[in-house]
């Protein structure tokens, strides 16, 4: 990897290391605020002027959360699973139908292909509050109610992701694709071997959003049966009782905040390990 | 040049293209596309979630552009919002990238994530309330106080002089989203070459770097970016609501975002809900068809 690039100054690295680090403890501190909230004993919670440290770390709050939440019928367990389960089937489906039907829009040319990008990129302004009536018609008339189906298959239906990696798609270059066809490669291999390995970096991104949207969505409003719902639901029970809660309301933000940081880092390092292979930076 | 081997017929040509977006396209237009045609349509009605949608005409959109202050306010909030968040967020997240996008992949990966964080935490982002909260207690107004610079609370939130700037200060902190990640991502996907060309052909530092041979091939990225961009600040309103409180102050930070909530799930109006709705898609649409064009005829010069 030792490319010959126009050299950086000093200067320049020091100015924009010194602006990186100023500006990243900026975004961190009121989630660092939160992750040091949630292991404060009670009393430390409430001193005044607030503060930034805990003097004597506690897991008291977390231990809180899980007495409370044994109180219900439901398992945790159960809850735990249904986000798991909705979010995973959600991103892995979302991801793969996203560059199927990305790649045809990018480097096909057929009918109506122009009317379909059009209609891609302006569904993504268009405000979701006012759909979810229609939504529920829909659903409601395919029997999807109260099912798991109601939160994958409009999670799966989204065009942001098919915009990101139609984007992406179209800056690899035709001769590559050529080559293939050459080789005698039909279209679905082509998309198969070459063109799904070199848009990895794309998935992160459509992993990640794909993966939060679902983790962060109650979906209370196709789920009734409390057996069939969110994480985020039954937490948020919690965190709506006011100030007596804000131990645990702190630890409830850690514990929503740490499966799509598991996520982002895995893909993170799924990222790096076919850049290096795949070729692409010649 | 997209011609297979065996061009026979229409499904000879087209079928391996088809087949490819098919299972995709028929989720996108049963569960997103069908969904905002009818919202479209219920904007010329009135409809309020019991009985039938009765046709209306243009009504709603008369009602709405001359005989709803609240709408003109809203409509004045969002467009201020849109025009500081906007280009500014875009710009942090694209050159936040940059930035990050030359040290090694461990420190770029953590870097990410922690300029990623506030998309990630849902609602963490409440914790301004503690920053801003208006009494004593509140972090800012307790620091100010003690370096005597205010003697008595500020209500940063309720009082209309201040709470729009805490409003734009959070929604910053929350722009480095998605897009921000396709910017770090399209950063990792540089052709090489380009730059060796470019220090032989006399870019002396990285700006000239910069202007000349990163963005005309991040414009790809950068459309990314714009649509998110544009969604995303004109559909400003959750964070409002959560901090300033919904209604807040005079309406001093409503939104048209806001005013389609109100309308939809408060007063169960959804026709005029969605007639808000379609005015909001309409100057997103607007917004894009001008950005595009001028990101567009960047990667042709």
């Amino acid at each position: 990897m030792s490319t010959k690039r126009v050299s950086r100054s000093a200067a320049g690295n020091f100015f924009i290391t010194l602006f990186v680090l100023m500006f990243a403890a900026f975004m961190m501190l009121p989630i660092y605020y939160t992750i040091i909230n949630s292991l404060k004993p009670i009393n430390e919670l409430f001193y005044f002027p607030p503060r930034f440290y805990v003097t004597n770390p506690t897991l008291e709050n977390f231990v809180n959360l899980i007495k409370m939440q044994a109180q219900s019928e439901v398992p945790f367990e159960r809850y735990l699973f249904n986000s798991v389960f909705t979010s995973v089937i959600s991103t892995v489906g979302y991801v793969f139908l996203a560059s199927m039907a990305a790649y045809p829009l990018a480097k096909h040319n057929f009918p109506c292909k122009k009317l379909i990008i059009n209609l891609v990129v302006i569904a993504i302004m268009f405000r979701p509050e006012v759909t979810s009536i229609p939504q529920y018609m829909i659903m409601s008339g395919l029997g999807l109610i109260d099912t798991f189906a109601s939160i994958i298959l409009p999670a799966m239906s989204g065009s942001f992701g098919v915009f990101l990696l139609m984007q992406f798609m179209g800056s690899i270059p035709n001769e590559i694709i050529e080559s293939c066809r050459l080789d005698g490669a039909g279209e679905i291999q082509t998309f198969w071997r070459i063109i799904l390995p070199m848009v990895k970096p794309a998935w992160m991104t459509v992993v990640i959003f794909t993966f939060v949207g679902i983790w962060g969505a109650t979906g209370s409003q196709f789920i009734y049966s409390e057996d069939k719902k969110m994480l985020i639901t039954m937490l948020s029970n919690f965190t709506s009782s006011g100030i007596a809660m804000a131990g645990v309301s702190a630890a409830v933000g850690v514990v929503m905040l740490l499966p799509p940081v598991i996520v982002f880092l895995f893909s993170q390092r799924s990222v790096v390990e076919t850049m290096a292979y795949s070729g692409l930076k010649g | 040049m997209n011609k297979r081997k065996s061009t026979s017929g229409f499904w000879g040509r087209y079928g391996a293209s088809y087949f490819l977006l098919g299972w995709w396209l028929i989720l996108f237009l049963v569960f997103t596309v069908i969904p905002i045609i009818a919202a479209v349509i219920l904007s010329f009605t009135n409809f309020d979630m019991v009985n039938m949608p009765k046709f209306v005409g243009i009504s709603n959109y008369v009602t709405l552009l001359l005989d709803d202050e609240i709408f003109i306010k809203s409509l004045s909030n969002t467009l201020f919002y849109a025009v500081v968040t906007g280009p500014l967020g875009y710009i942090m997240s694209f050159v936040v990238a940059w930035m990050i996008s030359e040290t090694g992949r461990t420190v770029r990966s953590v870097l990410t994530l922690i300029f990623y964080a506030p998309s990630l935490a849902g609602n963490v982002y409440m914790i301004w309330m503690y920053i801003f909260s208006g009494d004593s207690y509140g972090i800012l107004n307790s620091v100010l106080m003690r370096l005597g610079l205010i003697t008595a609370p500020l209500q940063w939130l309720t009082d209309p002089a201040y709470n729009s700037y805490v409003v734009i200060i959070v929604v910053l902190w929350m722009s480095m989203g998605a897009g921000f990640l396709s910017f770090v991502a399209g950063f990792q996907q540089l052709n090489k070459e380009l730059f060796e060309a470019g220090a032989i052909d006399g870019i002396r530092n990285r700006w000239q770097e910069l202007w000349h041979i990163t963005l005309p091939q991040m414009v790809p990225q950068l459309l990314i970016g714009a649509v998110l961009t544009i969604s995303s600040s004109f559909a400003i309103g959750a964070q409002n609501a959560q901090l300033t409180g919904n209604p807040s102050t005079d309406y001093s930070t409503h939104t048209l975002l806001l005013h389609m909530s109100d309308y939809g799930y408060a007063r169960f109006e959804m026709g005029y809900a969605s007639t808000i709705a379609v005015v909001l898609f309409a100057i997103m649409v607007t917004t894009w068809a001008v950005i595009n064009r001028a990101l567009r005829s960047m990667s042709n010069d």
